[in-house]
């Protein structure tokens, strides 16, 4: 345990030693903030039944920057440890291949859940001036947030996986932003081509990111997309390890 | 300390190393010799437990590295070839990372990283960004990483490449030193560095050893070629063939130096054809300016052992 924390911590604190770190926050602030401030303003052109936490969660201006962000923190993951060759100091100390692993993907997912955490001032921030509630009950908070971490769980699995396959951080993140991409639109392909079969429009809608991100910033918690999330993130952890016990035995 | 059985690891195509066997006991500096490619890092990294042989076995302090692997690399420290490190990391900072990875506990911690800051002579640059650092320096704090956790066994993969004349002088010095209670495998292809350093060869080529032996005794026993100089003027034109038919002699080679030549000669082994060059050279009345015999060293041996055809 002490040799796993020891390893999360030098990989929480190699995010904020790199200057992409900065840039992906100080931008990310920009965006969400951005997004916050056109949700509010649509939803001040007349009386809807849209809550602002609702709002926040499910434009265009939310998802865009939010499938953006995946590359860019997992793609020096692993890439960087290959070429740098650190790869090999680090896998000849007595640390098992899980510990690295997880490390690694726990690390990426602190790290973006440190960026989430100046969104709670937003809707303070709503509430203060407004006086008004930014959520109908406070199911809607841990809702969109459990949404937040499990989507990206899952896409810092996707984003830690693609890191492990290549040397060069850039052609890491674009396999990570491609998969993460095609995740994301086919749970959009019921929309997109008007599928009105019941059978594909609940298909569809079991692994769709903006269904589950839209029930979830209601408040409405539903154990299906948890599962779905979760055993995703672990099936795709599985493969990581196995792909970084191949690139040991190939080097 | 190593004990290497049969060691095989073949890559798709090529065989690195075949059938590898040797033992190095507790205590002693073994020097691993051979040219570029000849399998010195990859049994190095197999030992380490960085990647697997294709067949055979190795223990480390009678611990297998492949069946008991963390057991194995909690003993040895090893510098890798290229010596990687985190450059966006400061030295001391670095250091405390890998002591409490490899286990030291968090109250010995300060003390094991200041001790091997100053065995490593990194006193001065201990809050310095890796990434500011001169090769040598970063060597020396590859060094200080593989020895933090005070291992028994550590394993350098030709740790003074690249450093100028001063900086080798100082980390052979240093490996000297930690060799009073260590097991040291160091590889290396500069090779008055084995004779000064190791207590025994170890000499591989085409994955496959060679001799494994103290340097002296590889210099005594081994049956290398000798070689003679001559140095002379007025030596006419059939010089070189008459010296060439002298007993002993397998081939001459002649340079010009203004109105004198020298011919270098190679010998048979264990011959000493120089009394008669000598009497040659009187019988002509060559201007003999210098005759010389040269000793075989190490390097022949090594040039000899590791020569492409043999």
């Amino acid at each position: 345990m002490k040799t796993f924390l020891t390893l999360l911590g030098r990989e929480v604190k190699s995010y904020f030693y790199s200057p992409i770190a900065y840039v992906v926050m100080f931008f990310f602030l920009i965006a969400t903030g951005f997004n916050f401030y056109t949700g509010v303003s649509f939803l001040n052109q007349g009386p809807t039944e849209v809550t602002v936490v609702e709002a926040a969660f499910n434009t265009v201006l939310f998802w865009f920057p939010f499938l953006l962000l995946f590359p860019l923190i997992t793609m020096r993951t692993y890439s960087d440890e290959f070429r740098m060759g650190t790869f090999e100091t680090m896998t000849t100390a007595p640390v098992s291949d899980w510990q690295v692993v997880l490390s690694k993907f726990f690390g990426a997912l602190i790290f973006y859940l440190i960026l989430w955490l100046p969104s709670f001032s937003y809707f303070m921030a709503f509430q203060m001036i407004t006086g008004k509630e930014a959520a109908m009950a406070a199911g809607a908070y841990w809702g969109s947030y459990l949404m937040l971490t499990l989507i990206g769980m899952f896409y810092i699995a996707i984003g830690c996986l693609t890191s492990s396959l290549t040397t060069e951080q850039i052609n890491a993140a674009v396999m990570c932003f491609v998969a993460i991409f095609i995740a994301f639109v086919a749970g959009l392909l019921g929309f997109i081509m008007n599928i009105t079969e019941p059978f594909f429009r609940d298909l569809i809608s079991y692994f769709s990111a903006v269904e589950h991100m839209g029930d979830f910033s209601r408040g409405i918690i539903d154990s299906r997309p948890i599962i779905w999330y979760l055993s995703m993130t672990v099936l795709l952890l599985v493969i990581n390890f196995q792909i970084f016990q191949y690139r040991k035995w190939k080097s | 300390m190593i004990k290497v059985e049969n060691l095989t690891k073949k890559y798709a195509g090529f065989t690195a190393i075949k059938d590898l066997n040797f033992e190095v006991e507790k205590g002693e500096i073994v020097g691993f010799l051979g040219p570029n490619g000849a399998g010195k890092s990859t049994t190095m990294r197999i030992l380490t437990g960085f990647m697997p042989a294709t067949s055979g076995r190795a223990t480390i302090a009678g611990f297998d590295i492949f069946d008991q692997s963390l057991e194995a690399r909690k003993r040895l420290g090893y510098l890798p070839e290229s010596t990687p490190l985190y450059h966006d990391m400061r030295v001391n900072e670095y250091l405390r990372y890998r002591a409490s990875l490899k286990g030291v506990e968090s109250r010995k911690l300060k003390e094991r990283v200041g001790d091997v800051i100053e065995l490593c002579s990194l006193r001065e640059k201990e809050r310095a960004l890796i990434s500011t650092l001169s090769k040598g320096q970063k060597q020396r704090v590859g060094l200080a990483d593989a020895l933090v956790h005070d291992p028994d066994l550590l394993i350098l993969d030709e740790p003074t490449i690249g450093l100028d004349p001063n900086q080798i002088r100082s980390v052979r010095e240093l490996i000297k030193n930690l060799a009073n209670k260590r097991t040291v495998l160091i590889s290396t292809h500069i090779l008055p560095e084995v004779e000064l350093m190791c207590s025994r060869v170890v000499v591989i080529h085409k994955g496959q050893i060679r001799a494994s032996d103290t340097a002296e005794n590889l210099l005594k026993n081994h049956r290398a070629v000798g070689s003679l100089r001559i140095d002379a003027k007025n030596t006419g034109e059939d010089a070189r063939e008459a010296l060439g038919r002298i007993p002993g002699v397998k081939d001459v080679t002649e340079e010009k130096d203004g109105e004198y030549s020298i011919f270098n000669m190679r010998t048979d082994a264990n011959a000493d054809p120089s009394d008669d060059v000598m009497r040659l050279a009187m019988e002509r009345q060559w201007g003999v300016r210098e005759l010389m015999r040269r000793r075989t060293t190490l390097e022949d041996v090594f040039v000899d052992l590791t020569h492409s055809d043999s």
